[in-house]
């Protein structure tokens, strides 16, 4: 289940405060970098100005500028210099501003970050962290709400999650530091200052794995899976069904490579029902891999097909269109009644 | 190269077919020269005639005396043997390709021997001699042209990082390195002389005249000139870029390219074993005192193809060739030897006899390399666990011992 919201307690020695998910991340690498003077966050514009996102708010103030680069403006020499770093001994953290930005590094992400260990047969480590703000909602120009996570999760040698509350966020991101592997952390922008997102972050509590999907509101007529800001939408449709009689299960994937998909075969063989639901374009993508492993795994389990609710294979469109490109709760309601119609 | 005052330019109002035409005999021949010049701003201390020349880079070859002279030869002439052993290796089919070093003998030797233990080369593809300095068995570069593995040697006990492929990644690696020893305060650690201490540290990284075209390259100058990194770039300026030449590459030559960026750029005689070694010592140096990065032009020539799959004669000129036989990097060290009597003929043949055994040993060695076994295809590709990766491993070899040979190749 989600971490249970508490009641914050205004209680000084409390380990209990109640973040949103770009505070959460932000007390999170603060943490990480109080534990590790190896720690490095590099970036455009993540020192005086804290990000675009303000998630690296102060870091550079309190642990100075050679620990928070504000870095020239290219990807490929974020990245390249920060796999330079790593192989010398440094855990970097890298900022990319948005998701749309990331390609002119993917030469350095897919060639050396994530194979300078397999090349090596583990003599070399590469512990970088990249942190990618990524989705729509925010009615952005072009290039600022993709959703590439699948080309990443493509590439072996690379770890990619993505979080979706605060609680998951706070601890994501330190795990992702402290692993040995380069981690790709993609992070839902739109509900970075969401009020409706926050959530009590016990930082004194001991967090779920990194590597590991959880189930977050049980259920018993169709399982839906789903991972970063789409998680909302699936609990918010999990909420309204409830109020129609019926009931959804509801698993935060949080790990997209590799896939821990025990929790939604276990789930599907009870509710004989899967939707999943992202906003990348479903051609080629982590829900047609989910679709693929649960018929294998789930095939006489299945009362209906599995189905998707994604964006479309198009291009991002103008965001005055995007409410039709993003899953939203009425579409995956409408799924829902498709699968338990069959 | 030439340079840009060689070129004729197109008359006012010509219109752009003008430039687009072919060059003129005039512009070919002063290309021609220029590729083989190296112009005047090169940097040579033994010419291709044997012949010391004075120069200011003289204090950073004190310590080479005859013995150490005799060094040099030796290690470019068995980088030279093993060199073709492999590429007749591949020719024979026991190696999937080679990359031939041929004619850049003294940019490899020469400032491979200026570094210090401490320090950390990152190469290209083409490093073996690079490697040899380093004290990398050759033997363990022949796994990634075998296709047994990609990297076998320890980078740490090396300072030799892993061999990249793809061009110009390793220039930004390396520059995100010397950062690191730059952030690890291994930099300006000077003694009360005023000289770089002894476990201060530098960086240098390999790559070729057509990498410069690259993004990562520039973007490796921005990085390392911005942070101040003690890197040194040293290009190996070998003319060609597979087909393209290096008029393809740059309307300037390349060691000029460094004031853009704000930091001292120059040209070396590629071929001249001392002026690399020397030159590359400076530049280390510089780094070492925190006044880095630099960028080394070393101007050589690439004798053969670029890899055993390439067929040069389809793109270059034979004169091209003939001209830079004249200066070979191994011959003038030979003739400097012979002229000053720091070497007999006993000498030259002990040599000769041992890159003869050294290039017997490779051949061994490599008709002997075992194939990896196919557990192989599933190590290491994560620091930690992946149950995924490991049920596919158990799968696959499950599927292998179900053959009567237990899935013996």
């Amino acid at each position: 289940m989600a971490a249970p919201v508490k009641t914050t307690v205004d209680n000084p020695t409390s380990t209990v405060r109640n973040l949103t998910i770009g505070k959460a991340l932000n007390l999170g690498l603060r943490a990480a970098m109080e534990a590790d003077d190896k720690v490095i966050v590099m970036g455009e514009d993540v020192g005086k100005l804290g990000g675009v996102f303000r998630i690296t708010d102060g870091l550079q103030k309190d642990f100075g500028e050679q620990r928070v680069l504000d870095t020239p403006l290219a990807e490929s020499g974020i990245i390249g210099t920060a796999v330079g770093l790593a192989v010398r001994g440094f855990r970097p953290v890298c900022e990319i501003q948005f998701e749309g930005f990331i390609f002119p590094g993917f030469d350095q992400i897919s060639s050396q970050l994530a194979k300078l260990h397999y090349r090596t047969q583990g003599e070399i480590k590469v512990p970088v962290v990249i942190r990618v703000p990524f989705g729509g909602g925010i009615g952005a120009v072009e290039h600022h709400s993709e959703s590439p996570e699948s080309l990443f999760a493509h590439i072996a040698g690379l770890r990619v999650v993505s979080c979706s509350n605060a609680v998951d966020a706070y601890w994501m991101i330190q795990q992702a530091i402290r692993c040995d592997d380069p981690v790709l952390l993609f992070e839902p922008k739109r509900l970075y200052h969401s009020a409706a997102a926050k959530a009590d972050v016990d930082t004194a509590a001991s967090p779920d794995p990194l590597f590991a999907s959880r189930v977050v509101r049980e259920g018993s007529a169709a399982t839906l899976v789903a991972y970063g800001p789409s998680v909302k939408v699936c609990l918010d449709a999990a909420a309204a069904a409830r109020e129609e009689g019926t009931s959804l299960e509801v698993i935060d994937l949080r790990t997209l490579s590799p896939l821990d998909l025990e929790p939604v075969f276990e789930s599907v063989r009870r509710t004989g029902r899967l939707i999943t639901v992202s906003e990348a374009q479903p051609e080629s993508s982590i829900t047609s891999e989910i679709a693929a492993r649960v018929q294998q795994e789930c095939f006489f389990s299945l009362e209906a097909p599995v189905l998707r609710v994604t964006g479309f294979d198009t291009p991002y469109p103008p965001a005055k269109l995007e409410e039709h490109f993003l899953p939203d709760l009425d579409r995956v309601l409408h799924a829902v009644d498709r699968a338990l119609a069959w | 190269m030439s340079s840009p005052e060689q070129w004729t330019r197109p008359e006012p109002g010509a219109g752009p077919a003008a430039t687009a035409a072919q060059p003129s005999p005039e512009q070919v021949i002063a290309g021609l020269r220029a590729t083989a010049e190296g112009g005047a701003e090169l940097t040579q201390l033994l010419t291709p005639e044997g012949e010391r020349q004075p120069s200011r880079f003289d204090p950073y070859l004190a310590d080479i005396d005859d013995a150490a002279l005799r060094g040099l030869y030796r290690d470019m002439v068995l980088v030279r043997r093993a060199d073709r052993e492999c590429n007749a290796m591949q020719r024979q089919g026991q190696l999937g390709i080679w990359v031939p070093l041929l004619g850049q003998e003294a940019a490899q030797v020469g400032s491979g021997r200026a570094l210090k233990p401490q320090d950390m080369a990152f190469p290209s593809y083409r490093e073996h001699g690079v490697a040899y300095t380093r004290g990398v068995d050759f033997r363990e570069l022949l796994g990634i042209f075998r296709c047994t593995d990609h990297s076998a040697w320890d980078f740490r006990e090396h300072g030799f990082h892993p061999y990249t492929i793809v061009i110009g990644n390793q220039v930004l690696n390396a520059t995100g390195y010397a950062m690191g020893q730059k952030f690890e305060g291994k930099v300006g650690n000077t003694d009360p002389d005023g000289k770089p201490s002894d476990t201060d540290e530098a960086t240098i990284v390999y790559f070729g005249d057509g990498a410069t075209s690259q993004g990562d390259v520039h973007e490796g100058f921005v990085w390392a000139a911005v942070y101040d990194a003690p890197v040194v770039f040293f290009c190996q300026n070998n003319q060609w870029a597979i087909s393209e030449p290096t008029e393809r590459q740059s309307r300037l030559p390349l060691y000029q390219r460094a004031r853009g960026y704000g930091f001292p750029g120059i040209r070396v005689d590629g071929n001249d074993v001392l002026a690399c070694l020397a030159v590359t010592r400076w530049a280390l140096d510089e780094c070492r005192h925190g006044n880095g990065p630099v960028l080394i032009e070393a101007f050589t020539y690439r004798m053969d193809a670029h890899t055993t799959t390439d067929d040069p004669t389809r793109y270059r000129l034979s004169d091209e060739i003939e001209v830079w036989k004249h200066k070979d990097p191994i011959e003038r060290v030979r003739v400097q030897l012979a002229r000053t009597g720091a070497a007999d003929q006993e000498f030259f043949d002990q040599v000769q006899a041992d890159a003869d055994a050294f290039a017997a040993e490779l051949r061994d060695y490599c008709f002997n390399m075992p194939d990896p076994p196919p557990e192989r295809i599933f190590s290491a590709v994560y620091a930690e666990p992946s149950s995924a990766l490991d049920a596919q491993r158990e799968e696959y070899l499950a599927y292998l011992s179900g053959f009567a040979d237990g899935g013996e190749q």
